[in-house]
């Protein structure tokens, strides 16, 4: 159903590379994937492989210098995000697509009033006034679950517990009616009991508000939570797309299966952090030439020192509508009784 | 915060005798006598009248319980007295200048304008500099207009008050004659012309303090407003698409002012120090002269009292200084 329907935003050959005293920095090499109306997709990934650097460079919030983005499209109702002015830019920010970012506790301005941070992207994009916007903010409190919302407006962000914050930061990003919604590891910050209670409101203002979500997060358990479709990155690239059934079921990826192998496969005790994995992450100083995660793969072959493997269907669908993945190894390569 | 204040009001007291005590017996261990600008021929019967007369025959924890007395129950009454024609005061004795003979209030409301005007003015204007070039600084980290706010600010802040200012006289009042070399305090603003020549007459002196304060609340302003831009909610609020007038001048600014604050208002007292050079190199006639001309003749009564005043100030500021941080954080609670 979804699979037929324009999406909402489709990202084309992102490129963002940082500027450091050591050189150049490839955080993000040629990231692709689309958005259609009403889905999830999760975003899944080690720590350092671009998830943020991608999310952020969608919408220019990465500071520049050091940050460079270099090349690529992000189509946004039509329109080039990479292209158009500072001040189209900011009129898309928060009205069109909105951010939820890690840390509750330090991404709201302690000195305004949650009403007042509340409100101001409402009456900037919708032109509100201060009456109109009020009404509103209690509203989306109330949407988000905090209790006794139009006295909590004039409340300042210390007096709210973490979770509270995160429900704060969610009513702004959802203040003006987005799109797209981004949550950047919205959970990762907050105790395990609250984590689950801000992954029902997502899902449960997903059915009311029919936005469209990217989810990034390092827990494949609330990718099978929450996700339809699930994006692998390693070394600021795209290592496997797919559903998310179809990526549990038949994960190609020699990466995506490690990760797969660390969760237990009777949901108990999650790895919480995708670690596991021997060896360090690659620091792409340049444009990497060979597969990035050559290092620490089981399975690499001769070809994958020689080129960097670009990302193919493996159910002939399109790119970026089903099941693709960036290797040049495959499962059916596996000879009878190896282990992985 | 009424509470609070009032509070921290109290406890400033034993504060204040506790540095009176200090300032009274440091400044007597001075050799002085409100004699010592007699004339050696004035009669011994003479002299011993006027030590009593003025209380100096007296030991010297009296003579402090006296000064105490005087400075903060008969001079605010001849203080009232002043403004309201009324005779609370009803000729109480005073605290006596030993080298003039009038009541050291009397001199010290008679300079403190003088230093006023400059002091109070350079400060304006050393805070009305300092803040936009801070904040655009910092705003355009590294860019030429930051390296050349940092040359400045170094400049300032490590060149002292007594070498700018005399070599500014040698420029601009000496060499290029645009300014006047003497400041007039008799000069009273009544006109226009008058008003001119104040503002002649203030123009260097102004500028030397103003540029020294400006030197170190720009610095202050620059590295807090950095700090508070590297902060995750300064990311929120563009990410729900504010103008970067409104992330700089709302989210940031707000938050950066927190300290820079704290420090304009505990400058303040200071900058009565920083005026006591000044005044002397340009000739003001204000209360940092006032101390010194006292300490060269140690006239003690009037030294102690400025001292003390410096003091009081110091502690007020604090005080001050405290309930904004309280006013502009609401983080802080006061209970
Ligand atoms: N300001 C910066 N300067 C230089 N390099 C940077 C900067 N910010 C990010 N990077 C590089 O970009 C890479 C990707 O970082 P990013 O924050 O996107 O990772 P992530 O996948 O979000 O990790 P995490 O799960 O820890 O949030 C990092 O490895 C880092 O080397
Ligand atoms: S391309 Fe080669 S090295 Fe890279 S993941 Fe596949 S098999 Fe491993
Ligand atoms: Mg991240």
């Amino acid at each position: 159903m979804a699979d037929l329907a324009a999406p909402v935003l489709d990202v084309r050959g992102l490129k963002t590379v940082f500027h450091t005293r050591a050189g150049e920095v490839h955080a993000v090499n040629s990231v692709s994937f689309s958005l259609r109306p009403g889905e999830v997709l999760g975003v899944v990934g080690e720590s350092g492989s671009g998830k943020s650097v991608t999310m952020m460079s969608l919408l220019g919030l990465l500071p520049s210098p050091p940050a460079d983005v270099r090349g690529g499209q992000v189509l946004l109702g039509g329109r080039d995000l990479l292209k158009i002015s500072p001040k189209e830019l900011q009129s898309v920010r928060g009205a069109k697509v909105g951010f939820v970012f890690q840390d509750p506790m330090t991404s709201l301005n302690p000195v305004f009033s949650v009403g007042n941070q509340i409100m101001e992207p409402l009456r900037k994009h919708m032109g509100m006034t201060k009456a109109q916007a009020a009404d509103r903010a209690v509203e989306l409190l109330e949407l988000v679950g905090i209790p006794d919302a139009r006295r909590r407006l004039k409340s300042y962000p210390h007096q709210f517990s973490g979770g509270m914050r995160q429900r704060v930061m969610i009513a702004i990003a959802l203040a003006c009616d987005p799109d797209v919604l981004i949550a950047d590891e919205p959970t990762t910050a907050l105790d395990v009991t609250i984590q689950a209670q801000i992954l029902e409101l997502v899902k449960d203002l997903r059915q009311k508000l029919g936005m469209a979500i990217i989810w990034i997060t390092h827990d494949l358990g609330v990718i099978a939570a929450i996700a339809d479709r699930v994006m692998v990155m390693y070394g600021g690239q795209v290592a496997e797309h797919a559903p998310v059934k179809e990526l549990f079921a038949r994960p190609q990826h020699p990466y995506t299966r490690a990760l797969l192998r660390t969760i237990p496969s009777i949901s108990g005790e999650r790895a919480a952090r995708l670690q596991v994995i021997e060896g360090q992450p690659p620091i792409l100083t340049a444009e990497p030439a060979s597969c990035p995660f050559r290092a620490r793969c089981i399975h690499s072959l001769d070809r994958c020192a020689q080129e960097n493997p670009a990302r193919h269907a493996v159910d002939g669908k399109p790119l970026g509508t089903g099941h693709d993945v960036a290797c040049f190894w495959s499962p059916e390569l596996m000879t009878e009784g190896e282990d992985a | 915060m009424l509470t609070y204040t009032l509070r921290r009001l109290l406890t400033a007291i034993p504060t204040l005798l506790l540095i009176s005590l200090v300032i009274f017996l440091l400044v007597d261990l001075a050799p002085g006598s409100p004699l010592s600008e007699i004339p050696l021929t004035v009669p011994p019967e003479v002299r011993e009248k006027m030590m009593k007369a003025l209380g100096a025959d007296q030991p010297v924890m009296v003579r402090y319980v006296l000064w105490l007395k005087q400075f903060f129950w008969v001079e605010p009454q001849y203080l009232i007295d002043g403004w309201f024609g009324t005779d609370f005061a009803q000729g109480a004795q005073r605290i006596i200048s030993w080298q003039s003979k009038v009541p050291a209030f009397q001199i010290i409301g008679e300079r403190l304008p003088q230093t006023l005007t400059v002091v109070g003015t350079a400060y304006l204007v050393g805070i009305l500099i300092a803040l936009p070039i801070g904040i655009y600084s910092a705003y355009r980290q590294y860019s030429w207009f930051d390296q050349a706010g940092t040359f400045f600010a170094m400049a300032g802040f490590s060149v002292p008050t007594f070498f700018t200012g005399n070599v500014l006289i040698m420029i601009f009042a000496v060499k290029l004659g645009w300014f006047p070399t003497i400041y007039d305090t008799q000069l009273r603003v009544t006109d226009w012309a008058s008003f001119y020549k104040m503002i002649m007459q203030m123009a260097l002196p102004v500028t030397v303090l103003a540029l020294f304060n400006a030197a170190e609340i720009s610095r202050y302003t620059r590295s807090s407003v950095l700090e508070n831009l590297n902060q995750d909610y300064v990311r929120t609020a563009r990410a729900k698409g504010m103008g970067e007038r409104t992330v700089l001048l709302k989210h940031v600014l707000r938050n950066s002012l927190i300290p820079v604050v704290t420090v304009i208002a505990l400058g303040m007292p200071t900058v009565f120090g920083g005026a006591i050079v000044t005044e002397n190199i340009f000739k003001i006639n204000g209360i940092g002269a006032a101390l010194i001309g006292a300490i060269h003749v140690s006239d003690l009564p009037l030294i102690q009292t400025i001292t003390f005043i410096f003091a009081v100030l110091i502690v007020l500021f604090n005080l001050i200084a405290d309930i904004l941080y309280g006013i502009l954080d609401p983080r802080i609670r006061y209970d």
